[in-house]
């Protein structure tokens, strides 16, 4: 920031930390004390209790948190890897064809998750592809909804690396797998990271496409928090809320652990 | 610092030989049926001024442009179509291009790892190569904790560890300041003496650098191949007016070619002066002398014109003093002449006529292209 007056500085800082606040803190906070409520008549609950978390630990919500997370790993990890492969096939196209298949791969993100979900939906559910009414079609429409992103992510990350670093380790003898194994991926490691975070955090989030989609096997937290919220039992939903994020941070925390132990050595 | 000889010295031993290699992208032509041969064991520089090829013509014989047209050969082996990993070579880029996420030693190990030598070996070939370049005590670095002169090393420490027959270096001081350049130049030059029969390709755009360093020089312009020969030669008888400037300072006056004499010699008017050069192959009357401005004396007024020297009447227009030497800029027939001398007690005062004597070995002439 081009503020010189330390005084300049904190107004500054304190005052997009408020914005801040406002934009992300207070929903969230909100549903935070609503997973805690009892009864919320006035402009405060007026009656606070923990057995909306409580219910949170018995099987039905914890199946549904099991089917998201696996969900949001398979779907963020095969999008990764799909993702990445596609960027470094593309990398050395150049111009309209490339252009072109960019296009092809953000346009499901263009659209509502719904139509996403409807598309697979038509399109799976006949034979030789029948795949409605299993995991695979969730897992098929997660990852229609998060591969671009992580294209996006690993073919910027690529596009910020210096070419040379590949020729001179070329030219030192390293072939195309060994070179991507020792220099490519492990310098594009921060990108193949936030695009697996990105990607499951999504996943985790995903609605849309899924409610279209889901077997009665199979049910996402955000269907069951979309179920809860439909028949009104908004503070169990505020709680499945809670559980969604915390397995989320946890997941996330725990890759952005796994890389620095692997980049620390 | 004493340094290692290096045990596997003897195998370096294969010169580069490029024959009309055209390098076209996209329409632009970056390097026009270029040639060029090293000789195994030397060092030649490729110089020029920014955007004339010199970058390309290294990448190619890397292998990392292919040539729209001609053949290149390392140690005598057709390379053309080759990839780099097959060439024979070591690179040092300008940028270095250490591997930022390894430290110094696996950087250096790179090549042998990716080429499948067992351990020992590596770390052998590793600490020696280490030692050769001077880095040795920085082994566990990462790149990033290194100044520029020590990434330098340790580029070079990588590019030599798998033994290539050939050094390719891409403006290599290029990024280092003007003291810590002159002290690399010299330890490149004695890393070469360790490593005899390694042959380099030094491309740079500074004439000091390829003088000091190189045995050839070639001289490149537009893509295209200008002038080329043994360094000291090229620098006393530059071939040409692009030569002659490009490589050290130089006096360019337009003259009159009058005749020539027996012995290699040709007689050629400045305004009313008559002067004795050597011969060169000249179409044409008219002609450019080429004066170093070291090469000119200031000659007593009285003394008399002896057959070993030329005199050279010329009115004085400005003194600069540059602390160890005096440079003076002259007027000789109406072109201005600089001269380059050894601090003088007394200088002369501006719009003095002084004498200039020039030993004839010392000029050379040129062809006639206006500049
Ligand atoms: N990848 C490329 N695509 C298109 N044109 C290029 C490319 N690389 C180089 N050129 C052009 O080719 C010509 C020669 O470039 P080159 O890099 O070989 O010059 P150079 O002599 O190394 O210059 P410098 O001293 O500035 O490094 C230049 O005109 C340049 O613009
Ligand atoms: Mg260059």
């Amino acid at each position: 920031m081009l503020l010189w007056s330390a005084a300049a500085r904190s107004t500054a800082w304190t005052v997009l930390g408020l914005l801040l606040l406002l934009v992300y803190g207070v929903p969230l906070g909100l549903i935070l004390l609503a997973s805690l409520t009892g009864q919320w008549n006035g402009v405060l609950p007026s009656h606070m209790t923990l057995s909306h978390l409580a219910g949170t630990l018995r099987a039905e919500p914890a199946a549904q948190l099991r089917a998201s997370v696996l969900t949001g790993l398979a779907a963020s990890l095969a999008a990764l890897a799909f993702g990445t492969w596609a960027a470094l096939a593309l990398r050395r196209v150049r111009g309209g064809a490339r252009r072109w298949l960019e296009l092809v791969f953000f346009l499901p993100s263009a659209l509502p998750s719904i139509s996403v979900g409807l598309g697979l939906l038509v399109a799976f559910s006949r034979p030789p592809l029948l795949l409605n009414g299993t995991v695979w079609i969730v897992l098929a429409a997660h990852f229609v909804m998060v591969s671009a992103f992580a294209y996006g992510m690993v073919a910027a990350g690529l596009a910020q690396l210096p070419a040379e670093l590949e020729q001179i380790a070329e030219s030192l003898g390293a072939g195309p797998l060994y070179r991507l194994r020792r220099i490519t991926l492990p310098l594009l490691a921060p990108q193949l990271l936030a695009a697996f975070s990105l990607g499951f955090a999504l996943s985790m989030g995903e609605l849309g496409a899924t409610v279209m989609v889901y077997p009665p096997s199979w049910v996402t937290l955000p269907v069951g928090i979309f179920g809860l919220s439909d028949r009104g039992a908004v503070f169990d939903a505020a709680a499945l809320t809670v559980l969604l994020a915390a397995g989320t941070v946890a997941v996330l925390a725990g890759a952005a652990r796994l890389q620095r132990l692997a980049g620390g050595k | 610092m004493t340094r290692p000889a290096d045990a596997a010295g003897a195998s370096y031993a294969g010169g580069i030989a490029m024959t009309g290699v055209t390098v076209r992208y996209r329409g632009t032509v970056a390097l026009d049926a270029f040639c060029l041969e090293v000789a195994a064991g030397s060092i030649m520089a490729l110089i020029g001024p920014s955007g004339c090829g010199k970058t390309t013509a290294l990448r190619a014989v890397a292998g990392f442009v292919r040539p729209d047209a001609g053949r290149i050969a390392i140690a005598g082996r057709d390379v053309t179509g080759l990839p780099p990993a097959a060439r024979d070579i070591g690179m040092v880029v300008q940028s270095y291009a250490l591997f930022p996420h390894m430290s110094v030693v696996e950087n250096v190990a790179f090549g042998l790892r990716a080429r499948g030598q067992p351990g020992p070996a590596v770390r052998a070939r590793v600490a020696e190569c280490l030692a050769l370049v001077g880095m040795d005590g920085f082994a566990d670095r990462l790149p990033r904790q290194l100044s520029g002169g020590q990434q330098q090393r340790v580029a070079i420490a990588r590019a030599l560890a798998i033994r290539p027959q050939v050094l390719l270096l891409d403006e290599p001081l290029s990024a280092l300041d003007a003291p810590i350049r002159r002290a690399m130049l010299d330890e490149l030059a004695a890393l070469h003496r360790d490593l005899p029969g390694l042959t380099v390709l030094y491309v740079t755009h500074d004439q000091g650098e390829a003088l000091t360093l190189a045995s050839r020089i070639a001289i490149l312009c537009g893509g295209r191949k200008l002038a080329e020969g043994p360094s000291q030669a090229l620098y006393r008888r530059p071939p040409n007016r692009f030569a002659a400037e490009f490589l050290g300072q130089a006096n360019l006056l337009e003259v009159a070619v009058e005749g020539r004499v027996l012995g290699g010699m040709a007689t050629v008017r400045l305004g009313d002066t008559r002067l004795k050069v050597p011969d060169a192959d000249i179409a044409g009357a008219r002609a450019l002398l080429c004066l170093r401005p070291h090469d000119i004396t200031l000659a007593d007024a009285s003394a008399a014109c002896s057959a070993a020297c030329n005199l050279l009447p010329a009115e004085l227009r400005m003194v600069h003093w540059q602390g160890e030497r005096h440079l003076l800029e002259l007027c000789v027939a109406g072109q201005t002449l600089r001269v380059s001398l050894p601090p003088l007690r007394m200088p002369p005062a501006p719009g003095t006529s002084l004498a200039l004597r020039f030993a004839p070995d010392d000029a050379t002439l040129l062809p006639h292209e206006p500049g």
